[in-house]
């Protein structure tokens, strides 16, 4: 419990301190506000996961991919 | 939905804009907290609180460049399961296991060590403080080798055996994968270049403070720990570029022609020093490649094959092909691929009727045309020639840049050695503006190895075309200038930061 407090002190009194840092860390919250609830939801689910359920058909699919008439 | 030229194109756009974008930020991680290290290093022996002070403030434009930076890559992952989807099964666990690693060692290592070095000043002991830095050093730069180890395999991909049943390339040796010499020269060329742009950086923003005849003391001693560092990673720079060339002789010939411009193959092949390509020239035509060159006779040969009178052949030579040479002509190699392809087909279907022999005799054929496969997806021979104009320009700027780079270390340290270099006006505008250049050549280095490699995601097994997902060409291009903009919204803030600290100073609050 004491290096759990120790450790706990250490990085509450190190952000407190902060003087340029706590605006990078207020840039750092937009950004991955902005890249995981917004772009990855919205624009980027996973293609393979989305459209097919078990890798049996992942491997189906690719392999219709990798055969299929140019 | 079909896979569209302009699907290509868009998918194509949107992963080099994500990347390009990407290595603004990391290779001045990697070099300035080398330097860092450097300065607390001379700090800790020392007792100099001035050396104190400078580490901080170079600590304080890292960690700027560090957040802003700070997940940029991820987007490059978002855009494998998405529009890369075919790409990311068919490379496996090979790319996903370098990744991973790369994840949690940069978990662990950055978000500990990285913690000690900005909080840790009057909390943990000087040594303890150190050994923090050189291990966030370390660590950024193991994080590195690991994406490196991915790229390397899709240049040149080794210890793996694809799997015909589930469509995937599995993973047989992975010290050959981790050890792949293409891997090996990418890392140490890729992070030396980190160090020579975070030398650039650091002796021209105190050119900055010595033409405003303020903090000069300061000034001079990054310069001298800048320059050192600069001269002697340029060095390096320089020999882990040769090996780079060599490795791309061996297994990419076709990139390393369209890098140097060389048509027509020959011995004693020279390299371009400066030279500017005739336009109309297309291929097999006998129109000259250039419409003025300056050429380093037997260059060429020595840098690809370490022999002055080795043949070096040329984009005509690897596309129809050249028997003296024993070079096999790529419209051959479509046919071996065609047949690869065709044979995997069979088995697929022998398979599902549940034709044991047939399936075994169709994976013969497959394994026999196997290293060909990706030349079945071309539509023409001409379709394996990567953009020359693209590749010559960006390696010719990079090696010049570089050059440029290696003089500016020996002038600034010179003069900065002798006590003048305050007085040397010229010198210490030409090392301010090449903080710009320096990044410029990161960005053509990049394009050399990525726009060279075309058309293949993965060197002869696997072209662009064949990787992309089937998705919407529009719903990529919408995602390309989200990018466009939340990236360049990102640097404009770094740059904004940046030079209102560099304005604050040493003496200021960090």
């Amino acid at each position: 419990m004491h290096l759990i407090q120790k450790i706990y002190f250490f990085y509450y009194e190190g952000f407190k301190s902060m003087q340029v840092g706590k605006k990078l860390w207020v840039l750092i919250g937009i950004k991955l506000f902005i890249l995981f609830a917004v772009i990855k939801w919205i624009y980027f689910p996973n293609y393979l996961e989305t459209h097919f359920q078990t890798d049996e058909e992942r491997s189906h699919y690719m392999l219709n991919q990798l055969t299929k008439e140019n | 939905m079909e896979h569209t030229d302009l699907l290509i194109d868009w998918s194509r756009a949107q992963f080099a804009l994500t990347a390009l974008y990407h290595w603004l930020f990391v290779p001045l991680t990697l070099g300035l907290t080398f330097i860092i290290a450097i300065m607390e290093t001379i700090y800790v022996r020392t007792g100099d609180i001035w050396w104190k002070k400078t580490t901080q403030f170079w600590m304080t434009l890292l960690a700027i460049n560090f957040a802003i930076g700070l997940a940029t890559g991820i987007i490059m992952e978002f855009e494998f399961g998405t529009n890369w989807s075919n790409y990311s099964w068919i490379v496996g666990d090979i790319f996903g296991a370098p990744l991973a690693i790369e994840g949690l060692m940069a978990f662990f290592m950055e978000s500990t060590f990285f913690a000690v070095m900005f909080f840790g000043w009057d909390k943990v002991s000087k040594k303890m403080h150190l050994l923090s830095t050189w291990l966030v050093a370390i660590g950024s730069n193991l994080s590195a080798l690991w994406i490196l180890i991915a790229n390397g395999w899709m240049q040149h991909p080794v210890g793996m055996h694809f799997n015909p049943d589930t469509a995937r390339n599995e993973m047989e040796n992975f010290t050959e994968v981790i050890f792949n010499p293409n891997a090996v020269s990418k890392f140490l060329h890729t992070v030396s270049s980190g160090y020579v742009l975070a030398s650039l950086f650091v002796i021209g923003i105190s050119a900055w403070y010595l033409l405003k005849k303020r903090d000069i003391m300061f000034a001079k001693r990054s310069m001298i720990v800048a320059a050192s560092f600069g001269l002697i990673t340029s060095l390096f720079l320089l020999n882990s570029g040769d090996e780079s060339a060599f490795q791309v002789a061996q297994q990419q010939p076709m990139k390393l022609a369209a890098m140097e411009g060389l048509y027509q193959g020959e011995s004693r092949a020279g390299i371009i020093a400066i030279g500017l390509l005739n336009n109309e020239k297309t291929l097999g035509d006998d129109k000259d490649v250039f419409d003025f060159k300056l050429e380093i006779p037997n260059a060429l040969s020595f840098l690809g094959y370490h022999s002055l009178s080795a043949f070096v052949p040329g984009i005509e030579d690897m596309l129809y092909g050249n028997e003296e040479q024993h070079i096999m002509s790529v419209k051959d190699k479509i046919i071996l691929g065609k047949k690869a392809v065709s044979a995997l087909k069979d088995y697929k279907e022998a398979k599902r009727e549940g034709n044991q022999e047939k399936a075994q005799q169709a994976l013969k054929t497959f394994e026999k045309n196997q290293s060909y496969m990706g030349y079945g997806y071309l539509k023409k021979p001409e379709d394996a020639v990567p953009n020359v104009a693209l590749s010559f320009y960006s390696f010719h700027t990079m090696v010049g840049l570089g050059t440029w780079f290696l003089i500016l270390f020996i002038i600034v340290l010179y003069f900065a050695m002798i006590n003048e270099i305050e007085h040397k006006k010229w010198v210490l505008f030409a090392a301010l503006f090449s903080i710009p250049l320096g990044y410029v050549a990161q960005e053509a280095g990049w394009i050399v190895a990525e726009a060279g490699r075309q058309p293949w995601a993965i060197q002869d097994l696997l072209p662009v075309g064949m990787a992309v997902s089937n998705v919407a060409s529009t719903s990529v291009m919408i995602t390309f200038w989200l990018f466009a903009i939340l990236f360049t919204g990102l640097l404009i803030a770094e740059i904004k930061i940046m030079l209102k600290q560099i304005k604050i100073g040493p003496e200021g609050e960090h």
